[in-house]
């Protein structure tokens, strides 16, 4: 029958997506509020109650919120430029995407290589007699050090996913439009603002999205560099089911970054609607 | 007060020449169109002119300034789009007003400029709808009313009708005709459909191949054409071409009969299908198809072997297969040079 056929297709990814992750979502949040066969909130009491938790939450926030931002303006400039480029484009574009293909340990090790006691950046230091001996610079005295070199590394590896989402979302803006803001005289800022951006927004949207999700989720990278001199809400995810074997604690702190993610994705749905209408 | 002058403008784009040095001048508040077929550099010397593209070699002068090195906005020019390239963020209102924004023109004055030109253009209940949300014919408006809120000293216009059906069609070239002569704008107007360019120009500039092949107001382009292109390419149907032999003092033999005509070594004969009339001493033609169209009939047939079109009196009626004599209005005979193409 050809109108069940859609269904039909559909119905292995459906199953897949059901088994492997909706009942494991359902038994994350079930283990959340569950302790010793009982329904509770001490999960989310003991987890609030420790004293990692606001540091920890307020981390993962701060990264975001530097990250972000730092990502944003970059892959706006990269796709506008490469949008520019009359040939060239897909190899620059290859390039610029090089890092989406290293995992996030892999490039969090790669510039713990930098950044360490006998790393690239002391060897230089040194080699310029900046600093007469390798200084520790991922150190818990200077923890700030170990934030930029998070933020520097989150943003070296993952960009590209943002630019390559704009760089389309770009492309499926018609040329009149920004040959009609040059007519009626546009400068350069004044057409990315008034037109390249607002003409973005579904683009823009699916970026944001997708990156501030997995800001939220970020964890590799910070271990890396950081060990556990910089607690962000993963790490202390992954510590309490592992370190400390409390799964119901851990699941509590699963339910936060998922709150968190959808609040933002709720968030950034509100900030960039199109309305009805005014679409493309 | 702009009089646009173009000056030996070229544009190659790789190896494909899409002009070959042009020049035209457009007077102050004239109504130029641009008229020829897809590939003939029209739309290609409109987006010199509006600076969306720069040209090889040559210069473009707009009311006394040299522009050719100009970005758009810096050349006082305003725009009318193909696909009128309303914004579709912004509601008419904001898309009349884009412009004025961009020159940071004070509120109230943006307010009513906005208010005069949707009024003008009949889209003052619109002002706050987004572009989505309008129809083809709305959004044409609302893309002649950005331009008009400029208050430009020229505007270049760019088929802005030909995405719309022909009954619209026929009543927004009415309305664009009153606007635009109310407005005392140079206007440049790029076209591929005759009757438009007929009907609005005060100047037609035929294109053909990368150069203009004559610019002359309407009546004189369809009267004397300057070349046989521009003869077989405007009026429906278009002119008629025979060969003709010479016969010597100035005369010319065509189809059997011997016409006055001009001294040269060799000459095309041509006539326009609406210029011939049924006569005994007229050139034989051996109907093809007959069309009758009510306030005529149109009329294939052949002379001497080559295709021949008439248009005669609805009452004449004949039947394919028929001989029939067809006269031409002697003053309205045209000769071109089969060599160059160009009238005699």
């Amino acid at each position: 029958m050809p109108r069940m056929l859609p269904y039909l297709l559909l119905l292995p990814a459906t199953a897949f997506l059901c088994l492997f992750f909706l009942y494991p979502f359902v038994q994350v949040a079930h283990d959340s509020v569950m302790r010793n066969a009982a329904y509770t909130l001490e999960n989310f009491t003991r987890m609030a109650g420790h004293w990692k938790f606001s540091t920890a939450f307020w981390n993962t926030m701060l990264l975001a919120a530097v990250v972000v931002p730092i990502q944003l303006a970059m892959a706006l400039t990269m796709a506008s430029i490469v949008t520019k480029l009359q040939r060239g484009r897909s190899s620059i574009l290859y390039i610029f995407a090089i890092p989406l293909g290293i995992s996030d340990l892999a490039a969090g090790l790669i510039w713990l290589s930098v950044f360490e006691q006998s790393g690239f950046l002391n060897s230089l230091l040194v080699g310029l007699g900046v600093v007469d001996q390798p200084i520790l610079l991922l150190g818990y005295q200077n923890t700030w050090v170990i934030f930029i070199a998070i933020v520097l590394a989150e943003v070296w590896r993952a960009t590209a996913i943002m630019m390559v989402i704009l760089v389309a979302g770009m492309g499926l803006i018609p040329k009149e439009y920004g040959e009609a803001a040059d007519v009626f005289g546009a400068s350069r800022w004044q057409k990315f603002r008034r037109v390249t951006l607002p003409m973005l927004k579904p683009s823009l949207q699916t970026a944001l999205i997708l990156r501030v999700i997995l800001a939220f989720e970020v964890f590799a990278v910070v271990v890396a560099l950081g060990g556990t001199q910089l607690p962000v809400l993963m790490s202390e995810t992954y510590h309490w089911q592992f370190q400390m074997q409390e799964r119901g604690v851990a699941a509590a702190f699963a339910m936060v970054i998922l709150a968190v993610s959808v609040a933002f994705t709720i968030l950034i749905l509100r900030l960039l609607h199109v309305p009805k209408g005014a679409r493309v | 007060m702009a009089v646009i002058e173009i000056k030996q403008v070229a544009k190659s784009f790789g190896s494909f020449t899409a002009l070959h040095s042009v020049d035209l001048t457009i007077a102050d508040q004239e109504f130029m169109v641009l008229l020829g077929a897809s590939g003939c550099g029209k739309t290609t010397l409109l987006r010199i002119i509006a600076g969306l593209e720069t040209p090889t070699t040559g210069e473009v002068w707009i009311g006394g300034r040299r522009v050719d090195h100009l970005p758009p906005r810096e050349r006082g020019i305003a725009m009318v789009f193909q696909n009128y390239a309303v914004f579709p963020h912004l509601t008419v209102f904001e898309n009349i007003a884009f412009g004025l924004r961009m020159k940071k023109v004070p509120q109230a004055e943006v307010d009513r400029r906005v208010k005069r030109t949707a009024e003008l253009m009949h889209i003052e209940q619109l002002l706050k709808r987004y572009s989505g949300q309008l129809s083809g014919g709305q959004r044409q408006r609302v893309a002649v009313a950005r331009a008009l809120a400029m208050e430009p000293d020229v505007i270049l216009m760019d088929e802005p009708l030909s995405n719309l059906d022909a009954l619209l069609r026929l009543e927004m070239r009415a309305e664009l005709k009153g606007v635009l002569a109310e407005s005392k704008t140079t206007t440049i107007y790029v076209t591929h459909d005759q009757v438009e360019a007929m009907s609005l120009a005060d100047r037609i500039s035929v294109m053909n191949g990368g150069r203009i092949v004559q610019a002359a107001n309407p009546v004189e382009v369809y009267r004397n054409p300057a070349a046989r292109f521009v003869g077989s390419f405007i009026g429906n149907p278009p002119m008629n071409f025979l060969t003709a032999q010479p016969a010597g003092a100035g005369k010319w033999q065509v189809a059997g009969q011997v016409f006055d005509g001009p001294a040269a070594a060799a000459a095309e004969f041509a006539i326009r299908p609406e210029d011939l009339h049924p006569s005994e001493s007229g050139l034989p033609a051996e109907v093809r198809v007959v069309e009758p169209l009510g306030p005529h009939t149109l009329v294939t047939a052949s002379v001497a072997g080559q295709p021949f079109r008439a248009v005669l009196e609805s009452t004449l009626t004949p039947r394919p297969g028929d001989m029939i004599h067809l006269a031409p209005v002697p003053d309205r005979i045209r000769w071109f040079d089969p060599a160059t193409q160009s009238a005699l």
